[in-house]
């Protein structure tokens, strides 16, 4: 029998079908949440300004999908997905993004802070890279306690960039903490594309794991089951005392920086050849098979799911303006 | 009563946090074998080992980021940042992340780390290794400043520190660490947001921190030879402050000085002087005189340096000036 790494180093598949639908009915519903969000952000009823991580979905399901519950993640201002397969019910980040009390972070963080302590969601950081450190000192506490237990901190390339990233892969490394570096690599930093903010080929990213010494796991992050390979991979080492991992997920944006983006800087032709043979859901689909009927049947479920989000959102409760106070100190 | 330095009055603190609390534990940089560039944390590493006395790179970031991420996660670390000038390469997890959590999660998250630092010029380190920045924390909701200026002090206020169940920036002075003074046999926590009247007096209030407490002593004495009676009052705290002791005293006196080493122009004697004029604005007799460092990097010749930052003459002269508009 192999192990989930050789598995996942191989390519090798292995995830039974019922799963993969599972991972096809989760993914869907973040596309139609985010689909959704864009819609009601364009009807002018959400405050603040989105990123959506439409195109993104494998990275987020497959991850979180590979985690125990009482695992830890920082997301980044592309949280909406990360939020979801964490397991924060759509309502309550629907209800957060209208500034409701219902939200998960109370009407406190919009769509930039997402937190659901509960599920093991510490928060979703608006600054690139800014997550990183907290998840070496998540990951330091657990092994401190000797609990069986990984942090993850998602970033993308951008964030490579940062003093942050290379701080805390140097010192996750150093302590061997259990933590997954989720590298979310696709190609631009905001608007600017990989040949102009990274000095490596876009592609071979991960190679920076090995200025730290650090175990390098790769995978396509438009194919769900790989990324879920991966990632039981990456926690098998981790969570064993070898040493946090570099996941380096190659994945596609097949939208703007943030909603509304004119992406001018972008090459139209190609992006929508991006369109059409990167889309993680559509990549998922033709592999199960699905019939469309079948197709439609879970479309019809989950944007029924994010409809009634935006209800539920609607009806919520506005915070009091005085309640701003609330929690400045504990 | 013992008496400790100010150095030992930090690590006995420290030593009986880490010996009563397993969730409390230590990192920074040279603070093991070292035992840290101050000789605070010595000793330290033989009795709790390497896993609660923890060398850090050189790696600010990541120092005051991963103590968030721990105390997140239910631990109470207590992280050094050597020089306070090197806060400045941790301001974003301060500012962003450890002051922000708690708001941004909608009250889900407490974040119970300490920092500790310490900083001051008198010894010619030149203009990055002794700065005063706590006015630059003072402004940020979400984090608790603490600035103490004696060893029963010092120690009191750091226990409250780790348990409090915020972040906390701690200053120490870099002049105070062989000072001696007495401590109570047990330690005796010190709540945080609550002033310490030094001497009493009737004329004018001196509010001083840090090393200007010490010197501040010293101009009151220098004062009461001229008839001029003066009170020196030390906040401690400076977030939160205790604005009611603060403004009774003035009230009492009807004169103020703020003195403080850091640079004048923003400085956190800026804000002692808003909250005093507007509390107690129909009992003052002077203007309020603010006393800090001249307005430059503090120059490296001993001469230049002992210029730029103040002394007990210029809290003496600041006196004086107060009282001499009546």
């Amino acid at each position: 029998m192999t192990t989930v790494e050789e598995r996942a180093e191989s390519g090798g598949r292995g995830v039974s079908e019922e799963v993969l639908r599972g991972f096809f009915r989760e993914m869907l519903l973040i596309r139609r949440f985010e689909e959704k969000v864009e819609d009601r952000f364009r009807a002018g009823e959400l405050p603040g300004f989105l990123h959506v991580a439409i195109g993104q979905e494998a990275t987020a399901t497959g991850v979180c999908a590979a985690l125990q519950r009482e695992d830890v993640i920082a997301s980044t201002h592309r949280a909406h997905g990360h939020a979801i397969a964490k397991g924060t019910p759509v309502e309550r980040i629907m209800a957060e993004l209208y500034g409701k009390v219902e939200g998960c972070s109370g009407g406190y963080g919009g769509s930039m802070h997402l937190y659901d302590v509960e599920v093991g969601n510490l928060g979703a950081n608006a600054v690139v890279g800014g997550g990183l450190p907290g998840i070496v000192g998540a990951a330091l506490a657990f092994q401190m306690r000797g609990e069986q237990r990984v942090a993850v901190a998602f970033f993308g390339d951008g964030a490579t960039n940062t003093g942050t990233f290379h701080e805390s892969l140097n010192l996750g490394q150093l302590w061997k903490v259990p933590a997954i570096f989720c590298l979310e690599n696709n190609g631009w930093a905001e608007s600017t594309p990989a040949s102009q903010q990274l000095p490596l080929p876009v592609d071979e990213l991960g190679k920076r794991a090995a200025a730290f010494g650090m175990k390098l796991i790769e995978a396509d992050g438009q194919d769900v089951e790989a990324v879920y390979l991966a990632t039981l991979a990456a926690r098998e080492h981790a969570v064993t005392g070898k040493g946090p991992v570099l996941l380096h997920l190659r994945t596609h944006r097949l939208t703007g920086h943030f909603v509304g983006d004119p992406q001018v800087y972008r090459d139209k032709d190609a992006l929508k050849q991006e369109r059409e043979t990167k889309d993680p859901i559509k990549l998922l689909a033709a592999r199960l098979e699905l019939s469309d009927d079948e197709h439609a049947a879970i479309d019809a479920e989950v944007t029924a799911e994010v409809e009634a989000s935006v209800e539920f959102a609607k009806a919520g409760t506005d915070p009091a303006p005085e309640d701003a106070l609330k929690y400045v100190y504990a | 009563m013992p008496e400790l330095t100010y150095r030992e009055a930090v690590r006995d603190a420290l030593g009986r946090a880490l010996r009563e609390d397993d969730s409390v534990f230590i990192m920074g940089e040279d603070i093991a074998e070292m035992g840290g560039s101050m000789a605070v944390t010595q000793g330290l590493l033989d009795e709790f080992g390497p896993g609660r006395v923890r060398n850090t790179p050189i790696s600010e970031m990541a120092i005051v980021g991963s103590g968030i991420g721990a105390a997140i996660q239910g631990m109470r670390p207590i992280v050094e940042i050597m020089y306070e000038d090197f806060l400045t390469i941790s301001m974003e997890q301060l500012v962003n992340q450890a002051a922000k959590h708690r708001t941004m999660s909608g009250g889900q998250i407490k974040v119970p780390l300490t920092i500790r630092t310490q900083g001051g010029a008198g010894w010619s380190p030149g203009a990055q290794h002794a700065q005063q920045l706590e006015a630059w924390f003072v402004h940020v909701p979400g984090l608790k400043v603490v600035f103490a200026s004696t060893p029963e002090d010092v120690r009191g206020l750091l226990w409250s520190a780790i348990y409090d169940d915020n972040p906390v920036i701690f200053f120490e002075h870099r002049t105070l660490y062989p000072i001696k003074g007495d401590v109570p046999d047990e330690l005796e926590p010190i709540p945080l947001g609550k002033a310490r009247v030094h001497r009493e007096g009737t004329d004018v209030t001196v509010v001083a921190t840090g090393r200007l407490v010490h010197e501040s002593l010293k101009a009151a004495e220098e004062a009461e030879k001229e008839g001029i009676s003066v009170e020196v009052v030390d906040p401690r705290t400076l977030l939160p402050l205790d604005e009611e002791a603060l403004i009774a005293s003035v009230k009492k006196t009807t004169r103020c000085v703020t003195a403080h080493e850091a640079i004048t122009r923003g400085g956190f004697g800026s804000e002692l002087t808003a909250v005093i004029q507007h509390g107690a604005f129909d009992w003052l007799d002077a203007p309020i005189e603010r006393v800090g460092a001249k307005f430059a990097p503090l120059a490296f010749a001993p001469g230049m340096e002992q210029w730029v930052v103040p002394h007990a003459d210029d809290v003496l002269a600041a006196i004086r000036r107060t009282v001499a508009r009546s």
